[in-house]
């Protein structure tokens, strides 16, 4: 029975451009056999009928990263109906990225990813309009980041992902519309994860950063001692000889040059301890802490974050509550379960409260009102100005305790005006407490 | 069900101070607030808007290293406590677990850091590598050799090391006064 329709309608790839033949009849059928009719566990905000045009019309979303798991993250939503994607990456594309980041081709090397990715996508597929932005992050302020919808993150470092979270979460305000959910896509080898961020509602990525498995290092005395394994020659390499030997220049792990540098000391390193299986590659691998990235996970984790994508956007399917993790390499596991908040999270765990004080209160007073306020009784608060980071009064170290402590006498309204957030850490509080004050 | 649908066209009414902090900051700002420096430690900060880079002094006051005042600078970066912070000795001293570029072999600086350690852990270390000299961890093998072989030569050589004279032929800082 398998019979193959011809449906001459299709347009070819080369067709793509022209913006008649940019829909034909039936090609979201699959879709919206989900968005044209109410399910068992259809949210009741659900309307049938309407998802096609939440997808192809309205709705903006933005992918971070155009690397193994972007451009999978890319061909999903564009084949999935999602008619105006942003693409944002920093890198360019290398040789070496070419066998799974398939939206590239030998002669794109050199080109920013997100560019390439983008025209790739918008070629390959009819009637998708996908804009990219080739730099940081950190580039783009909350009003950017308010203009999508949803926003789905396929990136290889921690740090970048802290940032993108804290910026959501920060960016909320206590105003739920302000919300923009977070879909974060991870792997490492046969493994990885898919997880839903709603900032401020659910656990955030911070929450969970004790979870992170560490980057693989050694103990420095078995570097400079006692080495066993090549890996503890590059670093001998680059933790000890770099510093010694090259004092004053910045180690560059993206300059062939640097690493051929690392390659050759620790490759004699090796020979004088009858070391072997130094090589290049290797000592790219170490010095770089490249994770293996295996093809067929990024798929795996990819198609789960742009499924979610699509069921939190159409409202269509109950969603991930939260996080998926998928373990590949001992047999196939997987495990979803809901992350809990982290009361002293730094990010989302921050209170937040509203105060009056009198206008003539001094800050010393304020203090021994922070200690004795039923609701709060903090123990050696420490407090900063919140706009401007300005210490106010600081318990400890000594060294800011004696510069702050002349302000104890001051009256707090000639540091803080009113509506100023003050940002006050003590041994009692998770993490922090924001306290809003006015002045009665 | 989070209402995607419901959110407003213009976001440009919503403009509330909020302080560009990032999650490591608040974290080293907890860190630094609650810490209960013995009188031993000494910290001091070059530029007093940064929280991330400082200095620190030890000056133990027992031990084979009493006497001496020992220098230390914290680097931390954003990404903290992810990665622990890079600690370094400006000095070149005699001692078992630093090495005469002021590297440092503490564990918890390398592979057994973790995030729900914080400085004052780390501060704990250092001090313990001042009371307790380590010599199976050695960093400086001389001085690894020196300590397990012989107490009596190595707290000699120290003392000697600490006047700013020489140990076998090489020289080290003075660190008393």
């Amino acid at each position: 029975m398998a019979a193959t329709q011809m449906q001459t309608d299709i347009p070819t790839p080369q067709d793509a451009t022209d913006t008649v033949k940019k829909d034909w009849p039936g090609r979201w059928s699959n879709m919206n056999k989900f968005l044209d009719r109410r399910g068992p566990f259809c949210d009741s905000g659900f309307i049938p009928g309407h998802g096609e045009d939440i997808l192809l019309n309205q709705c903006r979303i933005l992918v971070i990263g155009a690397g193994g798991l972007g451009c999978e993250i890319l061909k999903n939503l564009a084949l999935s109906g999602f008619k105006e994607i942003e693409v944002i990456d920093m890198d360019t594309i290398d040789v070496s990225n070419l066998n799974r980041q398939f939206l590239f081709r030998q002669s794109d090397v050199g080109s920013p990813k997100a560019k390439v990715a983008a025209e790739f996508i918008m070629k390959r597929v009819a009637g998708v309009k996908v804009s990219y932005y080739y730099g940081k992050i950190q580039d783009k302020d909350e009003d950017y980041y308010l203009g999508f919808h949803l926003i789905i993150c396929g990136l290889d470092s921690v740090e970048a992902r802290r940032w993108i979270n804290a910026t959501l979460v920060n960016m909320v305000q206590d105003d739920p519309e302000r919300i923009r959910v977070l879909i974060d896509g991870g792997t490492e080898g046969f493994k990885g994860q898919a997880r839903v961020i709603i900032p401020t509602i659910t656990s955030c990525y911070e929450c969970s950063l004790e979870m992170l498995s560490k980057p693989t290092s050694y103990p420095i005395c078995t570097i400079a001692n006692t080495p066993r394994l090549p890996e503890h020659c590059i670093e001998w390499a680059s933790v000890l000889q770099w510093p010694k030997l090259r004092e004053n220049e910045k180690m560059d792990t993206d300059d062939p040059i640097h690493i051929q540098w690392l390659y050759e000391t620790a490759l004699a390193r090796a020979k004088e301890f009858d070391i072997t299986g130094v090589t290049y590659s290797l000592t790219q691998g170490v010095v770089k802490n490249i994770i293996p990235a295996i093809a067929s996970t990024n798929a795996i984790v990819a198609a789960s974050c742009c499924n979610e994508a699509f069921k939190i956007i159409t409202n269509s399917q109950p969603y991930l509550n939260n996080y998926m993790m998928y373990t590949g390499n001992e047999g196939v596991y997987t495990f979803t379960f809901e992350h809990q908040k982290k009361s002293d999270c730094p990010v989302c765990g921050i209170q937040n409260i509203s105060v009056e004080v009198k206008r003539d209160i001094t800050v010393e007073d304020f203090i021994d009102f922070l200690k004795e306020k039923p609701d709060i009784q903090l123990k050696k608060p420490s407090l900063t100005k919140a706009s401007t980071n300005e210490k106010i009064y600081w318990q400890s170290p000594p060294f800011f305790e004696q510069k702050t402590r002349p302000n104890l006498e001051k009256k707090l309204s000639s540091i803080v005006e009113e509506g100023d957030d003050i940002l006050i850490t003590d041994s009692s509080l998770p993490i922090s407490l924001t306290v809003k004050i006015s002045y009665v | 069900m989070i209402k995607i649908w419901s959110i407003k066209k213009d976001n440009s009414s919503a403009e509330k101070k909020k302080p560009k902090v990032s999650a490591a900051q608040i974290r080293v700002q907890k860190d630094l607030t609650e810490l209960a420096l013995p009188e031993t430690m000494q910290m001091t900060f070059p530029d007093e808007h940064d929280l991330l880079n400082f200095n620190l002094s030890i000056t133990p006051d027992e031990g084979f290293y009493r006497g001496g005042i020992f220098r230390f600078t914290f680097n931390i970066n954003n990404n903290y406590p992810h990665d622990p912070p890079k600690v370094r000795c400006i000095q070149k001293i005699y001692h078992p677990n630093i090495d005469l570029e002021g590297n440092v072999c503490l564990n918890i600086l390398r592979e057994d850091w973790k995030p729900v350690l914080n400085l004052n852990s780390v501060l704990v270390g250092l001090q313990y590598l001042f009371l307790e000299p380590n010599a199976d961890d050695p960093l400086n093998k001389d001085a690894a050799e020196d300590l397990r072989t012989n107490r009596k030569n190595f707290e000699y050589n120290v003392k000697q090391s600490m006047r700013g004279k020489d140990v076998k032929g090489v020289y080290f800082e003075n660190v008393l006064s």
